[in-house]
């Protein structure tokens, strides 16, 4: 011991005079640029998605209704409980929009403890336009996948050497990836015209399960080896996934699903329910997939169910509509048979109002739904169209087997997916049979509004087709008595101030596109001859259109319409409507029963 | 003779035959004494049952309980993402550690690689975290011996680098910066110039420090010689850390079992020979200095870019194979464990975290206090570097 030991502690003398190191006032400081403080959620952004409330440990994060929901959003907001969070930011984090996020405003001081639970964005607050506090670095989205796998596809070359299918499927290893991004929102679910539910069936291709997965999609579905490769999957456009990155590939993880059970194990999985026969019989006019999703329910009620169909298969447009490069004839097949293992009787050959009348039916049976395709292709009326092909027409014969014209050069009016269908079955056949392609698409639409799926249009350009937007057709040109091509102007504007069709031309933009054969592919209608004058008379009709009621009756009581005759264009349309009247259809039949 | 004992020892309980003392409160001679769980001179909330004769401490009985939070139950029943902000809870001083045990063996089981830029910023946080967590420590010895004004400089330093934690992870306490998988950000654009801004004056502050406690008559008197653990209670009773290194134990497993980046940073580690309280004060005041240097290294070495952090698969269904791993690392209190067990599932199956204040203020405490003057109970406590929050989980 010294006597520096001491005198020593006394320096601590020397900082008497400092100024204090403490705030005064510590509210109202400002915290660091990357403080997490209270949040902000941009409602211009936010879907309701409810991944902020899934990865919240601490259940802080409710999510309640809104007034102004936008469509397609679960109409939920996040509210946080700020006697609950704790501050680690994971909601932001894992924001499928990236609309939530925290602010570096922390202090706030008040009496009332409910004021301290709120709904950012909607409750309006001082830091809701504040730019500092904790957002993600560079905006990315880390705790989810952003991206799919690419989907394995045979090459444009090999694919335009014949109409097999295009699309491989994925691999186990890339299905396994691809479920795994989903979040489970289920606002696909909501927007999936079958309400299929997704985001269980994603998880059993996670899992592996596939039979649990071909069950759950037969419960809402028994077209899903179809939509699994055609389906118009607006579940995807709804698909919290969408905003920053890829949607889930919800379409090719149901193929996956169906391409992975084997065959013969549908029979066993999707066997028929043990009910009861009720005796009553239903017919069905049309076996598209909204005549067979009705007639798979019905019959699955213990009904007797006779289908009707025109054409040598069933299938619809399924078949004779869609190329056989995206859906193979043997796929749709095994589903047909899987629907007929539960006692559909399907008579094809069978046209209604030539074989047998509707009167003949009605008298027969119970009930009768009418299904019927949208077949009839629709003409442009402009001169020379008299020679021009159906597009629809042309893909049927495609499919039947019959012998089409393939000349060297092909002009396609139109600019949807039929279009594009027929102009790559086309193209198919002039390379089988000229060794080279010469197919021309003339759209109405300029390319940022086109009709077509984009990948279709990608597609049809790697395969030799070439693609004019905003082109109106103005003559088929025939030089004695024979095409030579398609004259067109170009578009300046399709509709008027009132949106009403009325295409305007820029006539010094003249282009004639020289082909043999000109199809026409802008849009179908239902032949609806067989039900007859006083049957049509009787009818009530919406623009065109038969009216029915929620269920998918008409005005007869006898008599239902499903499918593209009341809806879609497309088959989850169909076999959604064909679950609406099959049930409106038992309840009718359940009732009769009990009554007489 | 470990302790400061009186010559006379003629009032005092005599052992018996087996060495044990046979205390009848009934005598009146002996006085229950309860220190804690609320009071100045204890480690957090925890409470010592003192036995007193006199001045003198004859038993003592530590008290554990007061601040169970079940986490590690709890824990169980949270996906592996939302375990990750429950973590840093276990210990409130240095919370980092935490976060960093937990990743890793998330990563380890789940098989993740984490960028290497990421293994920088972790080394670097947990470094700034001993640094915190030593300044604490200092306040709370200095304050336990009277010394106060110590325990504002160094509250006053150790805010200084949360400012510097605000700025770099978002938060002052809890940091929640090391996600299974990496970290969430690169340091801000001037950090490492306010960093030395803080270290300087930490350096500073550490300089008075060394005047007004460790040349001091008083400190010296009341710390050296007084709570010597014998070196052959260290395996017995799983000492690590700084209160063993103080008793000439050069383990560390920053150099011994390197994890992170440590094997790229020049250090030493730090021992002493005495064993008392002031041996372990002065280990631990080295430490720092050590840290401050690392912190230094860590900022010119750490690689100026790349990824912090690896792709991991979607957290909201994240499901770990089945493994166990025991992640370790030495924190400013010696061995810092977790333990974690997975079934497959979306859950851990288990976690426990092995911190090392539950054997040094339980069992070892016990051991050391019986022959301790009441007023040296507190020093003697807090000398050994205890977290309650760590003990309890």
């Amino acid at each position: 011991m010294s006597l520096r030991d001491v005198l020593s502690p006394y320096t601590a003398w020397k900082h008497l005079f400092e100024a204090p190191v403490t705030i005064k006032d510590p509210i109202g400081r400002e915290a660091a640029e990357r403080y997490r403080g209270f949040h902000q959620n941009d409602l211009s952004k936010c879907i309701g998605c409810g991944s902020c409330e899934d990865i919240c440990q601490n259940a802080a994060i409710d999510m309640v209704p809104v007034s102004d929901p936008k469509t397609g959003d679960s109409g939920l907001r996040p509210m946080i409980d700020y006697g609950r969070c704790c501050w680690c930011a994971l909601c932001v984090d894992v924001c499928m929009t990236g609309s939530l996020t925290m602010s570096n405003e922390y202090t706030w001081v008040d009496s009332d403890p409910d004021a301290f639970r709120f709904t950012p964005g909607v409750d309006l607050k001082s830091w809701d336009a504040e730019e500092k506090g904790y957002k993600r670095e560079n905006n990315e989205r880390r705790l989810t996948g952003t991206h799919r796998p690419e989907m394995g596809m045979l090459e444009p070359e090999a694919r335009i050497a014949s109409f097999g299918e295009i699309v491989h499927g994925y691999t186990r290893a890339e299905a396994v990836i691809e479920a795994d991004r989903c979040v489970e929102c289920g606002l696909c679910v909501a927007t999936c015209p079958a309400h299929m539910d997704i985001p269980d069936y994603i998880r059993k291709v996670r899992e592996g399960d596939y039979e649990g997965g071909l069950k759950l999609l037969y419960e809402t579905n028994p077209f899903s080896q179809t939509c699994g490769r055609v389906c118009t999957h607006a579940c995807e456009t709804a698909c919290a996934a969408v905003h920053e990155g890829d949607a889930i590939a919800i379409r090719w993880l149901k193929r996956d699903i169906t391409d992975n059970v084997p065959r013969e194990r549908y029979f066993d999985l999707i066997s028929k329910p043990d009910v009861p026969e009720t005796g009553k019989k239903v017919a069905i006019v049309g076996a598209g997939p909204g005549g067979l999703t009705t007639a798979f329910d019905l019959a699955r009620a213990g009904n007797e169910v006779v289908v009707f169909e025109a054409l040598p298969k069933p299938g619809g447009m399924m078949r004779y509509g869609i190329p056989e490069y995206r859906l193979p004839y043997d796929v749709l097949d095994h589903e047909i048979s899987v629907i007929e293992k539960m006692g559909v009787d399907i008579r094809c050959n069978q046209r209604i109002g030539t074989d047998i009348t509707l009167d003949q039916l009605k008298k027969d049976h119970d009930a009768v739904v009418l299904s019927l395709g949208l077949n009839q292709g629709r003409s442009t009326r402009v001169p020379g169209s008299e020679e021009a092909e159906s597009a629809i027409d042309l893909l049927r014969r495609i499919t039947a087997g019959d012998k089409v014209p393939v000349p060297k050069q092909v002009a396609i009016i139109g600019g949807g997916n039929v279009a594009m269908d027929i102009a790559r079955s086309m193209a198919r056949l002039q390379r089988q049979k000229h060794g080279e392609v010469g197919v021309t698409v003339t759209a109405l639409e300029d390319f940022d509004h086109f009709l077509a799926d984009d990948e279709e249009v990608e597609e049809a350009r790697e395969e030799g087709c070439v693609i004019y937007d905003a082109r109106g057709p103005q003559e088929i040109v025939v030089k004695s008595g024979k095409v030579a091509g398609l004259r067109t102007w170009k578009c300046k504007a399709i509709f008027d101030a009132e949106g009403r069709f009325a295409p305007k031309y820029d006539a010094s933009d003249e282009m004639v596109h020289p082909a043999q054969m000109v199809v026409e592919a802008i849009g179908q209608s239902a032949d609806i001859s067989l039900l007859g004058a006083e049957l049509t008379e009787k009818l009530e009709w919406n623009r065109g259109r038969i009216r029915i009621d929620q269920n998918g009756r008409t005005s007869e009581p006898w008599l239902w319409a499903a499918g593209d005759l009341v809806s879609g264009p497309d088959v989850i349309h169909a076999v959604a409507d064909g679950h609406r009247v099959a049930k409106s259809v038992s309840a009718m039949l359940q009732a009769t029963r009990e009554t007489h | 003779m470990m302790f400061n004992l009186k010559t006379d020892r003629s009032q005092y309980p005599q052992p018996g035959p087996d060495g044990k003392l046979e205390i009848d409160l009934e005598t009146g001679k002996y006085l229950k004494l309860w220190q804690g769980p609320n009071h100045p001179g204890i480690t957090g909330n925890m409470s010592v049952e003192l036995t007193v004769c006199g001045d003198e401490v004859v038993a003592g009985k530590t008290h554990v309980g007061y601040l169970h939070r079940g986490f590690e139950k709890l824990m169980e029943r949270r996906s592996f993402i939302q375990v990750f902000p429950i973590v840093c809870r276990v210990c409130v001083p240095e919370p980092d550690f935490n976060e960093y045990c937990y990743a890793a063996a998330v990563e380890e089981l789940a098989g993740i690689k984490v960028p290497e830029l990421a293994n920088w910023m972790r080394t670097l946080i947990l470094e700034m975290g001993r640094f915190n967590s030593y300044m604490m420590f200092l306040g709370g010895i200095s304050g336990a011996l009277g010394l106060g004004v110590v325990g504002q400089w160094m509250t006053y330093v150790r805010d200084l680098m949360l400012d510097r934690f605000e700025e770099l992870t978002g938060a002052r306490i809890y940091h929640m910066f090391i996600l299974p998988g990496g970290v969430r950000g690169h340091l801000p654009d001037g950090f490492a110039g306010r960093m030395e801004e803080v270290l300087r004056t930490a350096e500073k502050y550490l300089a008075d420090v060394e005047k007004v406690m460790f040349r001091n008559a008083v400190y010296k008197r009341r710390t050296k010689g007084i709570g010597v653990i014998d070196p052959k209670l260290f395996e017995p009773y799983g000492v690590t850390g700084p209160n063993a290194r103080a008793g000439g134990v050069a383990k560390d497993l920053r150099k011994d079992a390197p994890y992170l980046v440590y094997n790229e940073l020049d250090f030493e580690v730090q021992t002493g020979k005495d064993s008392d309280i002031h041996t372990r004060v002065d280990v631990r005041y080295r430490d720092i200095h050590q840290s401050i240097a690392l912190i230094r290294q860590i900022l010119q070495k750490m690689p100026k870019d790349g990824p912090v952090m690896a792709k991991i698969p979607n957290v909201l269904h994240w499901q770990i194979p089945r493994g166990e791993t025991y992640i370790k690392g030495e924190s400013s209190r010696g061995e810092y464990g977790y333990y974690l067990v997975t079934d497959g599932s979306g859950y851990p199956r288990r976690i426990n975290v092995r911190g090392p204040s539950y054997t040094h203020a339980m069992a070892l405490l016990e051991h050391l206090i019986p022959g301790t003057n009441i007023s040296d109970v507190a020093q003697l406590m807090v000398s050994l570097h205890t977290y309650p929050p760590e003990i309890e989980r």
